[in-house]
């Protein structure tokens, strides 16, 4: 194994200037979820207009590979539209269990020497399965 | 130089492993211990030669096999000072043992208003029970405040013990902490209010001398595995009037004297609380784990593992960006720590890197990670086949993940 397959620079440069990492004021859409094998909790607020994510703000706690994989999926979904958003994390997971994605995964890409070790898939895909959660929430949005 | 007690290669096959090209450093023996070759060539032997149900039937294998079992039972009976086999009952481990005590003496003699006294620090396998027993009871549970170091004075366990307190429980040594909690003390203390005293013995049990009588406890629970001994077998030892006074929590086959279509009576112990066929192989393998530990000598164990444990924390806190958990002394056994700046998963996968496993996490004790107010630690954790020299390679992976971490 090679550490560097892992934490690629894109990796721990996200870990160290997290992109989009607070909480929103006045959200539309909330979710947090914890991974209970690590303690890791990954919480997101989302501000959904028309369809369209116009905000997304990440917060919480985890291993570089949790909050590198949040911060890469906050820039990637940030302005699309909830469509794409949900097309983006399904093409994200089937890349991390071997697969390809249909779709550019950008700096996400980075995450791929996660697939090696099951226990860090789960990082990896932590923020994308919060994701998930807020969108399937029922709140309506403003 | 702290050197291992036992002839790694020759004993421990496992030890002969590469890991990722570095020889195979094995720091993760609190979540579970590695095997002598003793204990595996037991097992299989078990399997090639005698295997058979127990109790039942009389052909030779059976008779064997009972025979190997009960032998197995009187062994782990005579290493922890029980009184007799009776006392000695096999579960999967200890969860299923603390979970057996809260059923089979809670359910019955526990009552609306009681108190369960017990520490932030326990395992989740030392909480959750009690805190089901509380819920069905209507009892309330009463957490022994820590000090600042995680130990637990005398003082602080009588302000939450009173004449409500029915059980208290505590393990003998923390699994994060390494902490050795005074036991016979806190024994005594519950006995003079009348309430059980209860022991989660899974880090103390495999690391020091047990003995229940010197204690002057009611329960123990401990696991097989954490000893050297299979994964899958553990031990409920109770005194035995209250295991009689008890009732079965696994109904079925073995545990039962007489059953018609309407009722049944129950068995002597101990298979009174052994419904169903047995881990035979694991507890006649439990029982090869015991030999080989009184091999060397649970005094020269415990000695060992303090060593190591209190070596450890002196060499990480002399490490900079490194938080040690714990005091410094008297500990076993385990040291939780975390670097500043890099998650313990991240630390946990640097240093499988170079071949040093341990463990990251919560370690099954969220009450203790918030009290600490900490997510996760790593952890390393020592067995007799450890030495100096895997201090001396966890100390160089650690500095060499603060700086791939660029710290």
């Amino acid at each position: 194994m090679n550490l560097d397959d892992i934490y690629r620079e894109e990796i721990l440069e996200h870990n160290q200037s997290p992109r989009n990492y607070g909480h929103l004021e006045h959200p539309t859409k909330s979710a947090g979820l914890l991974n209970p094998t690590c303690g890791d909790q990954i919480k997101l607020d989302l501000i959904i207009k028309d369809g369209r994510i116009e905000e997304i703000c990440f917060s919480g706690q985890g291993c570089s590979i949790s909050m590198a994989s949040a911060s890469m999926l906050t820039e990637a979904v940030k302005g699309k539209t909830v469509d794409e958003a949900l097309s983006l994390v399904s093409n994200f997971k089937a890349f991390l269990a071997g697969g390809t994605s249909d779709v550019p995964l950008g700096d996400l890409e980075a995450l791929h020497g996660a697939s090696q070790f099951p226990s860090r898939v789960k990082c990896a895909t932590l923020a994308h399965n919060v994701l998930e959660k807020a969108i399937a929430d029922s709140t309506p949005e403003q | 130089m702290i050197t291992a007690l036992v002839d790694i290669t020759e004993d421990f096959p496992i030890l002969k492993r590469q890991i990722n090209g570095h020889r195979l450093v094995y720091l993760d023996s609190a979540a579970t211990s590695q095997k002598p070759q003793s204990v595996i060539d037991c097992i299989t032997k078990y399997y090639e030669n005698t295997n058979a149900n127990v109790l039942r039937s009389v052909h030779t294998l059976a008779e064997e096999a009972t025979v190997a079992m009960q032998e197995a039972r009187e062994k782990i009976a005579r290493f922890i000072h029980a009184n007799s086999y009776r006392e000695v009952i096999f579960t999967r481990g200890t969860t299923e043992s603390l979970n057996t005590i809260a059923r089979a003496w809670g359910d019955k003699f526990l009552k609306e208003g009681d108190e369960i006294v017990l520490s932030p620090m326990e395992h989740h396998s030392n909480i959750i029970p009690w805190q089901q027993l509380a819920k069905r009871k209507g009892a309330h549970l009463r957490y022994i405040d820590l000090n600042k170091d995680g130990t637990i004075t005398i003082e602080s366990v009588k302000k939450q013990i009173s004449n409500r307190t029915r059980i208290v429980t505590l393990s003998a040594v923390s699994n994060v902490l390494g902490t050795i909690n005074p036991i016979a003390e806190v024994a005594k203390l519950a006995h003079e209010v009348g309430a059980i005293m209860v022991v989660d013995g899974a880090q103390s049990v495999p690391h020091q001398p047990t003995d229940v009588q010197n204690l002057g406890i009611d329960f123990l629970a401990f696991s097989g595995h954490k000893m050297l001994g299979p994964t899958g077998i553990g031990i409920l030892w109770g005194k035995e009037a209250l295991l009689e006074a008890s009732d079965p929590v696994i109904f079925g086959g073995e545990m039962i004297a007489y059953v018609d279509r309407e009722n049944a009576t129950w068995a002597e112990l101990p298979a009174k609380f052994e419904g169903g066929t047995p881990h035979i192989a694991g507890a006649i393998g439990l029982g090869s784990a015991v030999d080989y530990l009184n091999g060397i000598g649970m005094s020269r164990i415990e000695e060992h593992s303090r060593e190591l444990a209190q070596e450890t924390y002196q060499r990480l806190e002399e490490i900079p960006g490194v938080i040690v958990y714990g005091p410094p002394y008297p500990r076993t056994s385990v040291v939780a720590f975390n670097i500043s700046g890099i998650h313990s998963h991240d630390v946990s996968q640097v240093l499988d890197a170079q071949g040093i496993a341990i463990r990251a996490g919560h370690h099954c004790a969220q009450p203790l990670m918030r009290w600490l107010d900490v997510g996760s630690t790593a952890r390393a954790s020592f067995y007799l086949y450890n030495s100096g020299q895997d201090i001396d390679a966890l100390v160089d992976a650690i500095k060499t993940a603060r700086r791939y971490f660029k710290l």
